[in-house]
């Protein structure tokens, strides 16, 4: 038999710091009031690898919270050692579904810095290229929202019609999900020939589109069931934790940054509505996203009407050093505000780059959105949150 | 030994019976089953969510399903660390042999029974209880997985499959007195030669007059068989599968065999008793051949039933378990019950 050690007071201690240090990570094995359910990181509902600690009371949730860092990548590091132009291949994976939309930021910051503008031609692609971006982006969130209730053909007629989208992104630039199309000082590359008629037309199938989910998932009344009164977050809260876009807007705070925000894009240009709900749950958050893609069509289509020829890039050296200083620039991303705050000390690559993703943010609220609801209300209320793993983790 | 001796025996009747009813029962079993994953779940899903489906294997993919089948064969059988070893192996058995059981009252012609109604004359009795064994099963498979997903879907599927018990018992009561029978042989005949007001071209099928208990029935049947809008048991968002989260290979194959055969049987059984079984109007009750074609004839009205169910499972989102409960005691069962009661009162009138 071997003789038991007396654990020493310092033993002890730093069992206690182990033990606090990942509590989040151990507390699976308290058992002593209600189960603690671990859902993710891998699971079917999380879509990456979000990990919720749930502790259930039968099917109740008492609390849960969200735990995230499976997926980091290091993206605000990686940026410090590369060059401005390379840094646009890294970020458009941040937020995977709408990359054209994470490039714009950080190049409008960039330009701002170098105080040079991109001519009007060029603005306007970027404007339609991050609108098409949102659309296939909200099309998936909306399909998704189908999975996640029980109902899988939505993502089915989401996935069909996001393939006309994506064609014509890599029509344009090349690629379907990555373009890496933006540039300092402009575009890549000018329009293909027939690609704005062929635009114009795929914006009618968008709405024609949305004009269908409204029948097949908002019209249903078991979606409805399922959704309304649902996760109800009160606007002041929405406010508090930081919440942007269609979350935001769903509560009823009508905040759009394509509107306010001086943005030199060309949203200034097109006739739109910025989309709000009153009601706060889910179906209210699932409902802004349909609505703001028929605003996204009709952005992109009377953009492509009045598009003003010229050229698509400014004068810009052919080695691109960015003056020393500070720039922030956020835009209005598919899941809400995404900024770069860029910090140049006058050399190839950027200082440093904080990078603020809308999805981080946005799950912050599960916490206080979670408590006391039904293990199935857990889904639907991530489901409706919409986030993307990357854009949490980055 | 060959075979034939194992026949010449005092016993060669009852061993040649016995072999062929348990092919019989596996066939009748493996049969609807098959089709309805093929033409179901494969194609016409694939049509409805706009593409093809399985292609590949077989002309259009006819021969998917035994692809599938030896996947699932050749997988590793694991049993989780802590999972109770007997209970999570016997459990698959449980849900299969239950639907086995089911198939042995359905009739398939004049002659074609697997067991006679004198010896068992309580046929859609016999259904209902036996029906209810396969929950057994599933609590048993969720439990003993030894994974809070499993149990969560164990649960919930005990509440649900014994809430929903009761409307689809009620509604069969229906069909029952209007009959005057339990025995599946004799509602068929009896809606065979039945007349509506005099009128006895069409015989009388029931899903003329117990219309409402046919809606009751297909309702809990969906939530007996856990298919969307009630399919909270497997939940697949939610509950990555419920109770067959931990299965692999063999046994999950089971479950899923489980699954359609089941899907099978009680629309076998919502086929014999609303509308007709094994009969059509115009061909003769009683004669020879109806053996051959009978068992054809239910097989195509159990394939009307078979659609309904999965159009329905692809068309819906599914509903919350409290809600679900809530739809059985508060709408499903007082209906059932207005419905047997005006069954009763109308058998008495007429």
């Amino acid at each position: 038999m071997t003789a038991v050690t007396e654990p020493t007071e310092q033993d002890q201690l730093a069992y206690v710091a182990a033990k606090a240090a990942d509590s989040r990570v151990n507390v699976e094995l308290e058992t002593d009031d209600g189960m603690t359910l671990n859902i993710g990181p891998q699971h079917p509902a999380t879509h990456g690898t979000l990990r919720i600690v749930a502790k259930l009371d039968g099917e109740q949730v008492l609390w849960a919270e969200p735990i995230m860092g499976y997926m980091h990548r290091g993206y605000e590091k990686l940026v410090e050692v590369r060059t401005y132009p390379q840094v646009t291949t890294l970020i458009n994976r941040i937020d995977w579904l709408g990359s054209f939309a994470n490039e714009v930021p950080f190049i409008l910051a960039c330009e701002e810095l170098m105080e040079i503008e991109a001519p009007p031609r060029a603005q306007y692609i970027r404007t339609v290229l991050h609108e098409m971006g949102r659309i296939s982006h909200l099309i998936m969130g909306v399909g998704d929202m189908g999975v996640q209730i029980g109902a899988l053909t939505p993502m089915f007629y989401a996935f069909r019609d996001r393939e006309y989208l994506l064609n014509q992104i890599e029509a344009a630039t090349g690629g379907r999900f990555h373009p890496n199309f933006d540039r300092i000082g402009g575009v890549k590359d000018d329009l293909p020939a027939g690609w704005i008629a062929e635009t114009t037309r795929i914006m009618k199938t968008m709405t024609a589109f949305c004009d269908q989910m409204d029948d097949l998932l908002m019209g249903n009344e078991i979606f409805e069931q399922r959704t309304r009164g649902i996760g109800v977050i009160p606007p002041e809260l929405a406010q508090l934790y930081g919440l942007s876009g269609a979350n935001l807007r769903a509560s009823g705070i009508d905040w759009d940054l394509r509107r306010d925000s001086d943005s030199p894009m060309a949203w200034k240009h097109a006739d739109f509505k910025v989309i709000t709900h009153t009601d706060g749950d889910s179906f209210a958050r699932t409902w802004c996203r349909l609505q703001e893609i028929r605003e996204s069509a009709k952005i992109v289509t009377q953009l492509l009407d009045d598009l003003p020829s010229g050229p698509i890039m400014a004068k810009v050296p052919r080695i691109i050093k960015v003056p020393a200083g500070e720039a922030y620039v956020a835009t209005e991303n598919p899941l809400g505000e995404m900024g770069y705050y860029v910090v140049s000390k006058g050399d190839l690559g950027p200082f440093r780059v904080k990078i603020r993703t809308a999805s981080f943010s946005n799950v912050s609220i599960v916490p206080w959105i979670l408590r006391g609801v039904y293990v199935p209300d857990i889904i639907t209320i991530l489901g409706s949150l919409y986030f993307i793993l990357g854009d949490i983790d980055r | 030994m060959n075979l034939a001796s194992v026949f010449a025996g005092p016993f060669d009747a009852y061993w040649a019976q016995s072999i062929l009813r348990s092919v019989g029962v596996i066939a009748a079993v493996l049969l609807p089953a098959g089709t309805f994953v093929y033409l179901f779940l494969f194609k016409m899903v694939s049509f409805m969510q706009n593409r093809l489906g399985p292609m590949e294997a077989g002309p259009y993919g006819s021969v998917q399903l035994l692809a599938e089948v030896g996947k699932s064969l050749q997988k590793e059988d694991i049993v989780p660390d802590r999972a109770d070893r007997t209970l999570f192996k016997i459990a698959p058995y449980l849900v299969v042999g239950t639907v086995l059981l089911t198939y042995v009252v359905v009739p398939f012609g004049p002659d074609m029974v697997f067991i006679d109604s004198n010896v068992l004359g309580t046929g859609i009795f016999f259904v209902m209880a036996v029906s209810s064994i396969s929950v057994i099963g599933i609590i048993l498979a969720g439990w003993a997985s030894a994974s809070k997903f499993s149990l969560l879907g164990g649960l919930r599927a005990a509440g649900q499959l014994i809430a929903y018990e009761l409307p689809l018992v009620l509604s069969v009561v229906g069909v029952v007195i209007q009959a005057g029978t339990l025995d599946l042989q004799k509602i068929v005949t009896a809606q065979a030669t039945g007349e509506i007001f005099g009128w006895g071209a069409l015989g009388n099928p029931y899903i003329l007059t117990q219309g409402v208990a046919l809606l009751i029935f297909m309702i809990a049947m969906q939530a007996e068989l856990a298919q969307t809008p009630f399919d909270m048991p497997v939940a697949e968002s939610e509950l990555v599968t419920g109770y067959m989260t931990e299965y692999t290979g063999l046994r999950f194959l089971l479950f899923f065999i489980g699954e359609f055969a089941s899907a099978g049987a009680f629309s076998a059984i919502a086929a014999t008793l609303w509308l007709g079984g094994w009969y059509l109007p115009g061909l003769d009750l009683t004669a020879d051949y109806m053996n051959v074609v009978g068992p054809l004839v239910l097989l195509g009205k159990t394939m009307i039933f078979g659609g309904i169910i999965f159009f329905v499972r692809f068309t819906y989102p599914r509903f919350r378990e409290d809600q679900l409960q809530r739809f059985a005691w508060k709408v499903l069962i007082p209906l059932a019950l207005v419905n047997i009661f005006a069954t009763g009162v109308l058998k008495v009138v007429f």
